[in-house]
């Protein structure tokens, strides 16, 4: 059976984005993203130059899971937090329940601060995304779907 | 699981490409990647070994245009499909929306379809899925070649609920479009009912 839509408001994009801002600017990190753990940017605030968003983010998701796996394997449950050290550009991946915050930085940074800065932020993030959870599963529930009203010509017009 | 997004208006949903080996997962993705407008879709991702198999995904995303408003993506993926990297397809069906199970039409490969689809009914049940409520369309790769099984045999062998069936040669294109449009529509009407 498919899943619920998992449904962000434009209200809760708006406070993500602005926990976001927040991370980046203690960071002084270059771009900071929250991705679903199934590969979706939810959003990113920052410096994203030419970047592929959508691939970076479900590569994030699939490293994640090979990390998670492999944690599993040695009898972890999960490996918080993934560290990716380049000569220039570094990643620091936190787990936070379903989601990942990914923090893009450079030399004008330290791992330790970014490491900090992103737990302190993932309590808000966590509130955050428990809200927007508990919304999408009330929409599930309720007699009308979010796109109830989408027609068969409205599918077919995109194959046209 | 579809990502709805009010802010950016778009729909994100995931179709998975399953199927055994070398049965042409990767070849159905980059026909649609060589033959989809620049504008309409990001880079093509692929984590192959050193002789292109398929280690761990290949990953496009496609857009295919605008459904109330909202933009419409889809995140295709393929798994690997050596029987060996069973752990690799576990992780790529969490959060699938659709899958096409790609099968090669030829008598030699008909053990490791059906062996490749048992596999994908064991993997999505241990996501939590049950493939007869799942959006999914049966394609039938490399119709080209001299030594295939007739449509009607590999059909009645590998249809798991009526769903869809198209003969393909994912080489030359030749029904992957259509395989595409059959899950992609079968994953919006789904929208209709969650």
């Amino acid at each position: 059976m498919s899943q619920s839509p998992f449904i962000l408001q434009e209200q809760q994009f708006l406070k993500i984005r602005s926990v976001l801002e927040r991370v980046r600017v203690e960071c002084a990190a270059r771009v900071v993203f929250l991705v679903d753990r199934d590969g979706q940017t939810i959003a990113f605030n920052g410096d994203i130059g030419d970047m592929d968003t959508t691939s970076f983010s479900s590569l994030a998701a699939g490293n994640v899971a090979a990390t998670t796996s492999m944690a599993r394997l040695i009898g972890e449950n999960v490996f918080p937090a993934v560290v990716h050290e380049g000569e220039n550009e570094s990643i620091f991946i936190s787990v936070i329940g379903r989601s990942l915050l990914v923090v893009v930085f450079d030399g004008r940074s330290t791992l330790g601060l970014v490491k900090l800065r992103a737990k302190r932020a993932s309590f808000d993030i966590a509130a955050i995304l428990d809200e927007m959870i508990r919304e999408s599963q009330l929409i599930a529930a309720s007699a009308k779907p979010a796109f109830a009203d989408i027609t068969d010509e409205d599918i077919d017009s995109l194959f046209s | 699981m579809t990502f709805i997004n009010y802010a950016s208006r778009e729909i994100n949903c995931k179709i998975v490409y399953y199927g055994p080996g070398l049965c042409g997962k990767t070849t159905n993705l980059q026909h649609i990647y060589d033959s989809t407008a620049p504008q309409a879709k990001g880079k093509l991702i692929s984590l192959a070994t050193e002789t292109d198999r398929t280690l761990f995904f290949d990953f496009m995303p496609l857009e295919l245009g605008t459904v109330r408003g909202f933009k419409t993506r889809f995140h295709l993926y393929t798994v690997p499909g050596q029987v060996y990297y069973d752990a690799s397809r576990k992780l790529i069906l969490k959060g699938v929306d659709g899958v096409v199970f790609v099968a090669d039409s030829q008598e030699e490969r008909m053990d490791a379809n059906v062996e490749s689809l048992y596999n994908l009914e064991d993997n999505l049940q241990s996501q939590g899925y049950d493939l007869n409520q799942l959006p999914y369309v049966l394609q039938l790769n490399k119709r080209d070649l001299p030594n295939v099984i007739p449509m009607h045999d590999l059909t009645h062998e590998l249809q798991k609920k009526g769903e869809p069936v198209f003969e393909a040669v994912a080489k030359d294109g030749t029904g992957v479009f259509d395989t595409l449009k059959a899950v992609a529509k079968q994953v919006l009407t789904e929208l209709r009912k969650t």
